[in-house]
């Protein structure tokens, strides 16, 4: 299929940034998007011009690497994946794609369709942990049960990739899906509940400071996570800070 | 300089103990005034640098990605293997030891193999108290299951994302440690050089991707942490990331690189579908616990499933060449790696190949579909179930277990595999070899660590399900830990590694000149043009199966692909800016040395052992005819490189194998 390309090109993070066309052909429908944009630079390079930047990893799925808004949308208009998982079968020959970055005041563009996500790792160090030394003495895996039920929504929550789409859907910017699922995976296993009240406080505390903006209950985030993070665990992660404020 | 191994005396299961109790150690007053830099934070450097900052000493640790979380260890599916044996099914430290050395063809070191199996309960102890949701069953204890190879089950799991959730147990350590300012974090930057003073490793020369600029960091002592060196195959199931260059800048700086030819090949890949493929998708092993692999009986079904005149399921039991059940009746589909990848290749090149590349064999759930189905119509209680029932039941079932997998591969294939099997193809993965390092994982540079799949120590010539993980971590949490405080304990009095010496102004030049040839070079071809290059002779003539007169092509087309590099490669943009094709100029400028050595270590090798095999050395007659033919009397041995210039000149120090504790024996699977 032969496509349009509208895609935010920009210098660096202090330069003007401007959407420019670009056309490629040829492109198979088993293709990845990111397949598509490597045949894009590899025509750029050729022409003699400054290929596209992006940001890109495993290439399947599970790194949180790659971004791009596609056509209005995180991750693109499938459901459940990342960009890199994303095919052109979605597509239609003749189509025009708008290609930008996930745009959000804590996600500053460094260069094109790159942005820097570090607020998300400011979070994490405030209190996305469990206080236990390496030491090899640590009590048997098995000394204490879990009950499968908890352990499973643990692990739900865990999945999360820390891609962003929850921030660059959101229309107020919120990370609470992010913050909430990082919470829940630790409120829902007896080891993380020890140090739940200061982690919750920290947490969402180090979240107002990077600039995310507040929840109001659209739930557009929950329907671009490219892996089904529930709202459930924004609302656990409510219930945990009121927990832990009185 | 003669190898040293330094494993210490006495009998093996002592042997860590013992050592432990008698290294030197730095007290923690005195640690807060030493450094380490760790280079790449997978599961490795990850647990290294947490490990490391918890005790007290000062870490650098450097990622080239925005996050430490998104090394390419996250992607590991499947599970990672410890000596719990929770299910009593006859586990035993020693037995995964044993495995361990015989899955690995009998080519690694013993006294590492059991110290990694000695650790490896220790592992699923910390990672649970960190909080890593592992799979449980409904009494809440921990669930197992078995991979490749085995005969117990010790494979803990989370879902299809262990090495994710591995590695995020491993990120919140280092987080909590960032917090306290005992991690210094270096996101998106490189390491491009390592800094050697006095024979010692004390530095670094790194560039931050985000600006370009160059940047001198010192230490006491220098971990690498790396990864594998995969995608010199271009395509394989790394990540586009995943490079060489630190491991390589140390082997060109005296670490001498072993065994390069152990390349794992795996066997649940993706198959292939065009020229514009940028990587291929494993789907974890575990899927051959449940799922039988076979290709048509007839060739006659092999061309019209190729021409689409017949689908698999129209084949009846009898059509089906199920070749795994066939060859192995014992082990069945769950051979190890290599052995599964060499008989679908096998296949392939006999003509069964399902689908027009012919390069693909189908993985089949049907069976554990209805298997599973009866099992739960008695369960629930349900009489004379329908066939339809049963499916739906057993569906229920198999997605439970597979899910994750089943919708990934369907994404990218647009096939339901619940409906029609799978197409599997095998794919690079992991390579065993890497950069040679003692019992304390220091290589020959005095001071320089390597850990993780960048060393080359404890899978031999072939590496188990769930082991990768294993190893990652034992090294990273347990190992490295103490013995590098036998190193530093000599360093208390050191202080502050100054980075103004002639040392680091050489090495920061170097890097330098080599950025700036890079963008003033202005030639005609991508850089991805010569990578795909070298990728293509490699995987024709360096992958599956190797000759000799192959190898020699090998080495001499690389060589005319790396001239041709430094001739004509053309990167865009400037050097102080974020660039993506000037890093992977550097990447691949390394992959084009490494693939040489990697040649000449296959040619060298002249018998069959795990990944690596010979079609001059196959088992002529009797039971084992065609398979694999190791050679103990002349081949039982660490082959260690050291860089002589160009890799062709390179020279061969061995490291001898000893195997006291277990018997030399053929592998045998059927």
């Amino acid at each position: 299929m032969n496509l349009t390309l509208k895609i935010w090109r920009q210098k660096d993070a202090s330069s003007k940034g401007q959407m420019v066309d670009y056309k490629v052909t040829d492109i198979s429908e088993h293709m990845s998007f990111l397949e598509m944009m490597d045949v894009l630079n590899e025509q750029l390079i050729n022409a003699g011009e400054e290929p596209v930047a992006f940001d890109h990893d495993c290439r399947e799925g599970i790194c949180g690497m790659c971004s791009m808004y596609i056509n209005g949308e995180a991750h693109g208009p499938d459901r459940g994946v990342t960009t890199c998982q994303l095919h052109m079968r979605m597509f239609k020959d003749g189509d025009t794609i708008t290609i930008e970055p996930f745009r959000a005041a804590a996600f500053p563009v460094i260069k094109d369709l790159v942005v820097d996500r570090t607020a998300f790792e400011r979070i994490q160090q405030a209190g996305g942990y469990i206080s236990v030394n390496t030491s090899g003495n640590t009590q048997d895996a098995n000394a204490i049960p879990i009950s499968k039920h908890a352990a499973d929504e643990a692990m739900d929550a865990a999945t999360c990739i820390g891609c962003g789409a929850c921030v660059a859907t959101c229309k107020n910017s919120s990370a609470m899906l992010f913050v909430g699922a990082k919470v829940s995976q630790y409120a829902l296993l007896p080891q993380g509940q020890v140090e739940a009240a200061d982690r919750v406080r920290n947490m969402v505390e180090q979240m107002d400071l990077e600039g995310f903006g507040n929840c109001t209950n659209t739930g557009a985030c929950e329907v671009e996570c490219p892996k089904g993070i529930s709202l459930e665990n924004i609302a656990r992660m409510n219930r945990e800070l009121m927990k832990a404020s009185i | 300089m003669a190898l040293d191994s330094k494993v210490p005396g006495g009998p093996i299961k002592d042997k860590w103990t013992n050592y432990k109790d008698k290294i030197n150690l730095v007290n923690p007053a005195n640690k807060r005034h030493i450094d380490v830099i760790v280079v790449g934070t997978g599961l490795a450097g990850g647990s290294a640098s947490a490990t490391l900052a918890e005790l007290g000493y000062n870490v650098k640790a450097f990622a080239y990605q925005d996050s430490p979380r998104r090394a390419h260890s996250i992607a590991a599916q499947g599970g990672i293997n410890a000596a719990k044996n929770y299910q009593g099914d006859g586990d035993s430290t020693y037995r995964l030891f044993y495995d361990t050395v015989k899955g690995g063809d009998y080519r690694s070191r013993e006294a590492n193999v059991y110290r990694l199996a000695e650790v490896s309960a220790n592992i699923i102890d910390q990672c649970v108290a960190q909080g890593v949701p592992f799979a449980r069953d409904y009494g809440g204890l921990l669930d197992n299951r078995s991979f490749g190879g085995v005969l117990v089950s010790r494979t803990f799991y989370a879902k299809g994302q262990t090495g994710q959730q591995l590695l995020l147990g491993a990120y919140s350590a280092m987080n909590r440690q960032i917090a306290r300012g005992k991690i210094e974090m270096f996101n998106r930057h490189e390491m491009l050089d390592v800094v050697v003073v006095d024979g010692k490793a004390r530095g670094i020369i790194a560039r931050n991707l985000v600006t370009g600029e160059i940047e001198r960091h010192s230490a006491h002592a220098v971990v690498i942490a790396s990864g594998g060196y995969g995608n010199v195959y271009f395509l394989s199931t790394n990540a586009m990331g995943s490079n060489a260059t630190a491991a390589w800048k140390i082997h060109k700086k005296g670490a001498y690189f072993a065994n390069p030819c152990y390349t794992q090949i795996h066997p649940t890949c993706i198959p292939r579908s065009g020229d514009y493929q940028s990587k291929l998708t494993l789907m974890s092993e575990s899927l051959r616990n449940d799922g039988r692999i076979w290709v048509p009986k007839n060739m006659e079904d092999v061309i019209a499933i190729r021409e689409g005149r017949k689908k698999p399921t129209d084949l009846s039991e009898d059509e089906r060449d199920y070749y795994l059940e066939r060859r192995y009746p014992a082990f069945g589909n769950l051979v190890p790696r290599d052995v599964a990848s060499r008989a679908a290749k096998e296949r392939c090149d006999a003509g069964y190949g399902v689908n027009a590349t012919g390069e693909a064999v189908y993985l089949d759930f049907a069976s554990a579909i209805e298997r599973y189905g009866k099992e739960q119509a008695k369960i629930h209680n349900i009489q004379n179930p329908s066939k339809e029932k049963i499916i739906e039941l057993g569906e229920k079932i198999v997605e439970a277990k597979y899910g994750n997998l089943f919708q990934m591969y369907e994404k990218i294939v647009d096939e339901n595999p619940y409906k029609t099997p799978m197409m599997i193809y095998p794919a690079t993965h992991y390579t065993m070899g890497g950069v040679w390092v003692d019992y304390n994982l220091m290589t020959t540079i005095p001071g320089c660590y390597c850990i993780g799949e960048a060393n080359f120590s404890d899978h031999g010539a072939n590496r188990l399900g769930a082991s990768a993980l294993m190893q990652g971590l034992a090294d990273g949490y347990f190992v490295l830990p103490y013995t590098i405080g036998d190193y530093l304990s000599n360093d208390i009095r050191t202080g502050k590694i100054p980075t103004d010496s002639p040392e680091f102004e050489e090495a920061e030049k170097a890097v330098q000149d080599r950025i700036d040839f890079f963008i003033n070079n202005k030639g005609s071809k991508s850089v991805d043009y010569f990578h795909k290059k070298l990728g293509k002779v490699m995987w024709d003539k360096v992958g599956m199966a190797r000759n000799e007169k192959g190898l020699k092509e090998a080495m001499s087309e690389i060589k005319q692909i790396r001239e041709e590099f430094w001739k004509e490669v053309k990167v865009p943009g400037i050097a102080n800016e974020m660039n993506p094709e000037l890093e992977k100029a550097g990447r691949v400028a390394d992959f084009l040395e490494l693939g040489e050595l990697f040649a000449k270590d296959a040619l060298m090798r002249e018998e069959s052992c795990g990944g690596h095999f010979r079609e001059e050395s196959v088992e002529e007659s009797g039971e084992q005819k065609g398979e694999a033919k190791r050679n103990d009397k002349d081949f039982a041995f660490v082959a260690a490189w050291e860089y002589k210039g160009e890799p062709a000149d390179a020279v061969l120090h061995k490291e001898e194998l000893e195997f006291k504790d277990i018997e030399l024996k053929q592998r045998s699977y059927k």
